[in-house]
């Protein structure tokens, strides 16, 4: 081995060691900024390195120079006006996007390394690390492009099923593997590009019958296909930084993914074999026959100004009434009075993992009142009010009853609080499709309005009122 | 098998459990921006873009190392510059610019008994 190549491998091995140090910093709010930049730091290196090894070579054409830097550029520029722009709503479609482009880049990588070669000699271990990026690497880009469509509302967000839609995706897999077994046997480009096509389509026709409120388990699952094309591309071009990096990434999308069907009580196995969201929800059983409460901004001004603790549980119709600002001034103004203000954050409140966290970050809720589920569920029993806006099944005591669509879901203890309000805009259902039998508890008020409105009126209420 | 076929599996399998250690430490509130970071980190395919350059010599190698560049940092640089907008965001304190003094006050007073898990 020559001076060169030990330092060029020595260098990948610091940037890898950044990417590991940078994923520890964060497990605390408080160094995972810094921790961002050791990462930063890790991938200048790894680039670094790559470019000299890219001049080292002395291979590349005048056009691969300017293709190369063009392409970077475009990309840069791009990423970054993106990175920039987007709102914390929109993070999802974003994260999916940039899952589809690295997927795409991975699948890209062993496309061209395998066109090059020669119908002679290719070892099988070129050949299936080859087929596995190539097949990764093209599902999570068509996959990850349809999720940002329908989470972006580009294509619609609820299940898209056909008649025989399973047989068609058993027809791609099959397509897809059978071409992959000849192509071990015998070199094929023309074969490849069957493999492509149908991993593109096996992409889409996963991804189109899954519902919107599954996206946190379809994003991360994305996020792990990713990472593992990446590491296969490492395999391919036989670079360790690839390797590593990408093993990182695919246990970190693999843990999020099994965290995020733990909390819609759901097996990974059932939503990768069974579709997304395809609604095998069981009838609805026993239930919230109850007459409900309601009540005005008045009265509930008054019940959340005279607590001495309220937890505010919110869930995605917050976000999507854009009431984050309105939520935040609320708690404000109770702090001011001494209230003790908390937030319960149930791990699928968002359309991807801990994206409630960041939508109340954004709009200034300082970090530690964004309690766990776990963390926050005793302390219901303490708690004068508990404000659920926009949160539905994830509140629903039936889920620890068995025999509804929900049971055995992880839910948050709501309904042990002294009393509750809820905001919503109707009695509509939620994702699962049955009753809350919360909001027919003796202790639970409704609040029929929209999120925004209702929040701002409550926080003129309590300063009329008692201010 | 090759020696470095093993080797590369080696190593694969040993990152896989680094990454499972390191990442089930990360507590639930800062999910979003640890996906995001895990996203920018694989973007490091820009280091498997660039080196098709060196073998690109057609115009199908230029094209998709053009695309491939165009991906990666796209990737890259949109990954970790969207990580650091989000993480920009988590505070301890609410900002004076947001709050009226009286309340910062208050939530200060108050801090010491809603602090969690952060020391």
């Amino acid at each position: 081995m020559s001076g060169f190549t030990w330092t060029t491998q020595l260098l990948y091995v610091l940037a890898a060691s950044c990417f590991v140090l940078g994923l520890h910093m964060m497990n605390n709010p408080a160094t995972a900024r810094r921790g961002n930049q050791v990462s930063i730091a890790g991938m200048v290196a790894a680039i670094a390195v790559t470019l000299a090894i890219v001049i080292h070579s002395g291979a590349v054409t005048a056009t691969g120079w300017a293709v190369m830097l063009a392409g970077a550029l475009v990309g840069s520029a791009v990423g970054l006006y993106a990175a920039r722009t987007v709102q914390m709503t929109a993070m999802p479609q974003l994260v999916s996007v940039f899952n589809a482009v690295g997927g795409g880049a991975a699948a890209l990588v062993a496309i061209h390394d395998y066109g090059r070669l020669s119908s002679g000699h290719v070892s099988v271990a070129t050949t299936v690390t080859t087929l596995l990026d190539v097949l990764i690497g093209s599902v999570t880009f068509s996959g990850s492009i349809i999720a940002a469509g329908k989470l972006q509302g580009v294509i619609t967000s609820a299940p898209v099923t056909f008649p025989g839609a399973r047989v068609v995706n058993l027809l791609l897999a099959v397509v897809a593997l059978g071409t992959g077994g000849y192509m071990i046997a015998s070199y094929s480009l023309p074969g490849l590009i069957i493999v492509i096509i149908a991993a593109l389509a096996f992409g889409v026709s996963m991804v189109m019958p899954i519902g919107g409120a599954d996206m946190p388990v379809v994003i991360s699952l994305l996020n792990a296909f990713t990472g593992t094309a990446v590491a296969m591309a490492g395999f391919v071009i036989q670079n360790w930084a690839l390797i590593i990096a990408g093993a990182l990434v695919g246990a970190s999308g693999g843990i999020l993914t099994k965290l995020m069907a733990d909390a819609m009580n759901r097996s990974i196995r059932n939503i990768i074999v069974g579709g997304f969201g395809t609604g095998d929800s069981a009838p609805v059983m026993g239930g919230a026959t109850g007459s409900v409460k309601s009540v005005a901004a008045d009265d509930a001004a008054i019940q959340l100004a005279y607590a001495s603790k309220v937890i505010i549980v919110p869930g995605y119709g917050l976000a999507a009434a854009q009431a984050q600002h309105e939520v935040a001034a609320l708690a404000e103004l109770l702090e001011s009075r001494g209230v003790d203000v908390s937030y319960a954050i149930h791990p699928v409140a968002g359309r991807m993992p801990g994206h409630m966290n960041v939508l109340l970050a954004e709009a200034n809720v300082p970090y530690p009142q964004l309690k766990e589920m776990e963390e926050i569920n005793p302390e219901f029993a303490r708690t004068d009010v508990a404000l659920v806006i926009g949160a539905n099944d994830v509140t629903n005591p039936a889920a620890r009853r068995a025999g509804t669509a929900i049971s055995g879901m992880p839910i948050l203890d709501v309904d042990q609080a002294k009393s509750i309000i809820v905001i919503k805009r109707s009695m509509g259902h939620g994702y699962a499709g049955i009753d809350n039998e919360l909001y027919a508890d003796p202790k639970t008020s409704m609040y029929f309005a929209d999120a925004k409105t209702a929040l701002a009126d409550l926080t003129s209420a309590v300063k009329t009122l008692v201010g | 098998m090759s020696t470095a076929l093993l080797t590369d599996l080696t190593i694969f399998v040993l990152s896989l459990w680094v990454g499972f250690e390191v990442i089930s430490k990360v507590p639930a509130t800062l999910h979003t921006p640890l996906m995001s970071a895990a996203n920018s980190i694989h973007g490091i395919v820009l280091a498997g873009a660039m080196l098709i350059a060196v073998t690109a010599d057609n115009a199908v190698g230029y094209v998709i190392a053009f695309i491939a560049a165009a991906f990666a940092a796209m990737n890259v640089v949109g990954g970790y510059a969207v990580t650091g907008r989000m993480l920009k965001m988590f505070k301890k304190r609410p900002t004076a610019t947001a709050a009226p003094a009286p309340s910062a006050e208050a939530a200060a007073a108050n801090g010491g008994t809603s602090a969690g898990r952060s020391a």
